[in-house]
């Protein structure tokens, strides 16, 4: 018998394994649609540094069987737009995008919002619309449709329109199957969520009851944004090897290591490769396949490279996170905690941790968990999650702290590459250097909290006190005098004063 | 702390006052020079407790603690003691009585309210104990009465009776020992001898019998453990009266104790005195008089013997009667009420017995 062989294409590849990218079911579709979107949008503005306004709508369209309905969903920003000829490609083609340089941001593989236009139009077959402009005298307006077989855009119209407004953006719209109500409290937790890692965005979703929720800014300051970085040594496998010598100019070792390597400078190269015995003066596009797979094991083997700096990454910072909690929160208490740069496996990151609590926060008999991953929400899988592990394996007694309090624990984790455990970018691996940082970042924002209860059961136990004396000691006095047969009975302010043990705040 | 044994109502009276007043100027005073006021008393906890052989009663030792209204877990008893000083001195000064029962209803109106009976009735204690009198001083009594019958003119001092007089004998069913009878003066009696009764069929029974009469007796009914205000009661007759005084109780442990509490006193009461009467006499039923009158009984239970061990090593029971009785008591394993006698009789109790007994001690 004649077996078939057959290649497909990207597209098909994730089309049969939509799973994977977080499009199992109608419920789950539809929330992971509209957080590609959105995670796109919050990219493009931060980009070019303008604090974000997403406006998002979904419409009711009709039924479609039993568990599903056709929806429209339409995400509009004002980010950076995208230049023309790369809007077919952009959302009609897998795998491609801007993101591949090595900087922090939301999305990685080019993948996202792309997996979600090819959804809808798997579930719909209806082509989708992508309206962009960079500010330019132009807006572009695209109709177009995924060849998912060969994995390229299919443009059904296009037009042109003058930009008098000079409005910059973009606005992508599409239809789609999912089941909101299934979807809907998922859906506003992670928009609410999203407000409150990104405090300095505006968004705004209209959902198909016609419902308004507004998540408001409350600054426009925001972090310093990534520099882009080139690969560490540590972090690198034969892939990226190979694909950097067939683009280098250098025609020597010791230049395509310092030309393409973060943190190698000319004695880190020459002391490597004496290390790993291959000679300085070598054309790096003359390495056999060998000398390449021996270099990268090298590479992981070599002690003195220099750790990889931080500046790829964007933090939010300690205002910006407390901001946001205490806008989402509104916590009685905050206390938040940013790590210094840590790396694994080559890859720089950097762990923020606040603890927020009392005020709105409430008591469930548990800890309020958030985790974000370079400022997105994580919503699923939480108990497969490092931060999660972290926080059961830790005695919260000796910070004075019991489950039944209203506590919430955020943890955000930054890095060029986010230790995400699947494709689905829901919970963060339990690698050991991230379970550090992650646990060291717990303890200090616990310590601040521990203090904020101490001293409040100080205040609070030191007004019960006074307010003991309060209540006692002119009743003493007025029974002594009675008693005594006097008319006016001893001040006992004085008395009062002395047992004020420290002065209270209001 | 001087303990005073006048028995001049009207002058006790004063005394009691006085030393209110002089409470609540010290209190006073000090918080008028800038400090906390505090307060000494004698410990009452157990290891300052202790039997004085000499005045057959137990009483405080040497130990002596210092309340002071600086201590957060003091000021509110604190206060309620100075409240308690001051609600004695309303009532004494008016000549008003009050129970503890009151008293812990009354400290509501103070906004000084307790958080039950046995607060407010510990606060009275304490009172007792800083100033040395007992809580009928203060006019303050317990909520059981008992009762008295007998040829003993009194003469009252409480408002509104005060120099009226009146004889025990005026009514059949004996007169209360509540306090208008406890404040009241001893004006005469022919009776040479007080017999203190526990239960209120026999007292009757010696009433119709007219035992007082017969024997020259008061009679006197405890029903059951006497009260404080009755101890004291028994305590004037027995010293301002010079009579001497006879118990009959139940044969059994709870009623030798019964007797027991008249002569010696109890270790709750150890910081007052006049309560006790040490030369009277426990007079039946004994365990010997089960066995020598085959009285019908019951047996004794495990918490009578148990009760029984403990009385066997109580320093109060010391005396070889008590110690002579506990032992029978333990031997024969019965015990014996005293309304047991009606088998040979109603009258046989009267005619044989307590001639035979009285004649005993
Ligand atoms: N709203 C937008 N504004 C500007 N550029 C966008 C927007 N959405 C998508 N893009 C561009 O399209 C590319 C592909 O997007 P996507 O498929 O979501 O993959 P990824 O976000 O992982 O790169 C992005 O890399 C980005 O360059
Ligand atoms: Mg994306």
């Amino acid at each position: 018998m004649a077996q078939t062989f057959q290649e497909i294409s990207p597209s098909d590849f994730f089309y049969r394994n939509r799973d994977i990218a977080g499009f199992t079911n109608p419920a789950r579709a539809i929330y992971s649609a509209i957080r590609e979107l959105v995670e796109n949008s919050l990219d493009a503005a931060e980009n070019i540094g303008v604090a974000p306004d997403i406006y998002i709508r979904l419409k009711f369209l009709g039924e479609a069987g039993r568990e599903a309905q056709v929806y429209q969903l339409r995400v509009q920003d004002n980010g950076s737009g995208i230049p023309a000829r790369h809007i077919p490609s952009a959302f009609g083609q897998v795998l491609f995008g801007s993101k591949y340089k090595l900087k922090q941001a939301r999305g990685t593989f080019g993948l996202g919002g792309t997996m979600a236009i090819l959804y809808g139009q798997i579930t719909t077959h209806q082509p989708a619309l992508v309206i962009s402009s960079t500010g330019s005298s132009r807006i572009y307006m695209y109709r177009l449709m995924i060849d998912i077989q060969r994995n390229k855009p299919l443009i059904l119209d296009r037009k042109i329109l003058l930009n008098k407004e000079q409005w910059r953006g973009t606005i992508v719209e599409f239809s789609l199957e999912g089941d909101y109500f299934r979807a809907m409290s998922k859906i506003v937790e992670y928009l609410k969520q999203t407000a409150l890692v990104n405090p300095y965005a505006n968004l705004t979703f209209v959902d198909p009851r016609g419902r308004l929720y507004k998540f408001t800014r409350v600054t426009t300051r925001m972090p310093t944004p990534p520099k882009e970085t080139l690969p560490h040594p540590y972090g690198v496998d034969v892939e990226i090897f190979q694909r950097l010598i067939q683009v280098t100019p250098t025609r020597n070792m010791i230049d395509f290591l310092r030309t393409h390597f973060h943190r190698v400078g000319e004695t880190t190269a020459r002391k490597f490769l004496e290390f790993s015995k291959i000679p300085p003066s070598k054309n790096p596009r003359k390495l056999t396949h060998q000398e390449i797979v021996h270099l990268v094991r090298m590479m992981k083997r070599f002690k003195d490279f220099l750790p990889p700096d931080a500046s790829c990454l964007s933090p939010l910072g300690k205002d910006l996170l407390k901001a946001g909690i205490l806008k989402e929160l509104e916590p009685e208490f905050v206390a938040v905690c940013q790590r210094r740069p840590s790396t694994y496996a080559g890859h720089p990151f950097i762990v923020e941790v606040a603890i927020a609590y009392g005020g709105k926060i409430p008591r469930k008999g548990d800890f309020t968990i958030y985790r974000f991953a370079n400022r997105i929400p994580l919503l699923y899988d939480e108990a497969s999650d490092v931060s999660v592990k972290v926080i059961r394996s830790m005695n919260w007694r000796r910070y004075k702290v019991t489950p039944d309090m209203p506590i919430a624990i955020l943890i955000h984790i930054c890095s060029t590459k986010v230790p995400y455990k699947t494709v689905g970018k829901e919970f963060i691996a339990d690698r050991p250097e991230v379970r550090r940082e992650v646990l060291n970042g717990i303890r200090e924002a616990a310590r601040h909290l521990q203090r904020f209860l101490t001293k409040r059961e100080h205040v609070n136990r030191e007004r019960k006190r006074l307010s003991i004396f309060a209540k006692y000691l002119p009743k003493i006095a007025q029974f002594s005098t009675q008693l005594a047969g006097k008319s006016q009975p001893p001040n006992v302010e004085i008395l009062l004063r002395s047992v004020r043990k420290f002065e209270l705040e209001n | 702390m001087s303990w005073k044994t006048k028995s001049s109502i009207a002058e006790k009276r004063k005394a009691v006052l006085e030393s209110l007043e002089k409470f609540g100027s010290s209190l006073y005073e000090q918080m008028a020079r800038g400090v906390f006021p505090s307060i000494e008393m004698p410990s009452r906890s157990i290891d300052n407790i202790y039997y004085h052989p000499e005045l057959r009663q137990y009483v405080l030792g040497e130990k002596r603690v210092r309340r002071t209204a600086r201590n957060i877990r003091h000021i509110r008893p604190f206060t309620q003691l100075v409240w308690a000083a001051f609600f004695s001195h309303e009532l004494t000064s008016q000549r008003k009585t009050s129970t503890l029962r009151d008293v812990y209803y009354s400290a509501q109106a103070y906004e000084m309210s307790f958080k039950d009976q046995q607060e407010s009735n510990a606060i009275i204690t304490d009172l007792e104990t800083v100033l040395g009198w007992s809580r009928e001083d203060f006019n303050i009594f317990p909520e059981e009465r008992s009762a008295i019958f007998g040829d003993l003119t009194i003469e009252y001092t409480v408002p509104g009776y005060e120099g009226r007089t009146l004889n025990l004998t005026s009514h059949p069913d004996g007169v209360m020992i509540g306090p208008a009878l406890t404040s009241a003066e001893f004006v005469k009696t022919s009776a040479d001898k007080v017999i203190a009764i526990e239960k209120g069929g026999l007292f009757t029974r010696f009433i119709e019998e007219r035992v007082h009469e017969r024997f020259n007796a008061l009679l006197v009914l405890t029903a059951g453990q006497a009260p404080r205000a009755t101890r004291h009661f028994i305590h004037r007759l027995n010293k301002e009266l010079g009579l001497p005084v006879y118990i009959f109780t139940d044969g059994d442990p709870w009623g030798m104790h019964i007797a027991m509490v008249i002569i010696s006193g109890s270790a709750n009461a150890a910081h007052v005195r006049e309560l006790t009467t040490p030369d009277a006499k426990w007079s039946g039923v004994w365990a010997t008089d089960i066995v020598k009158y085959k009285l019908p009984t019951d047996p004794l239970s495990d918490i009578d013997f148990k009760r029984l061990r403990e009385l066997q090593r109580d320093p109060r029971y010391k005396d070889e009667l008590w110690q002579r009785e506990i032992k029978t008591f333990m031997k024969i394993g019965r015990k014996a009420e005293q309304e047991a006698f009606s088998r040979y009789g109603l009258t046989f109790i009267v005619d044989e017995y307590l001639p035979a007994k009285l004649e005993e001690a």
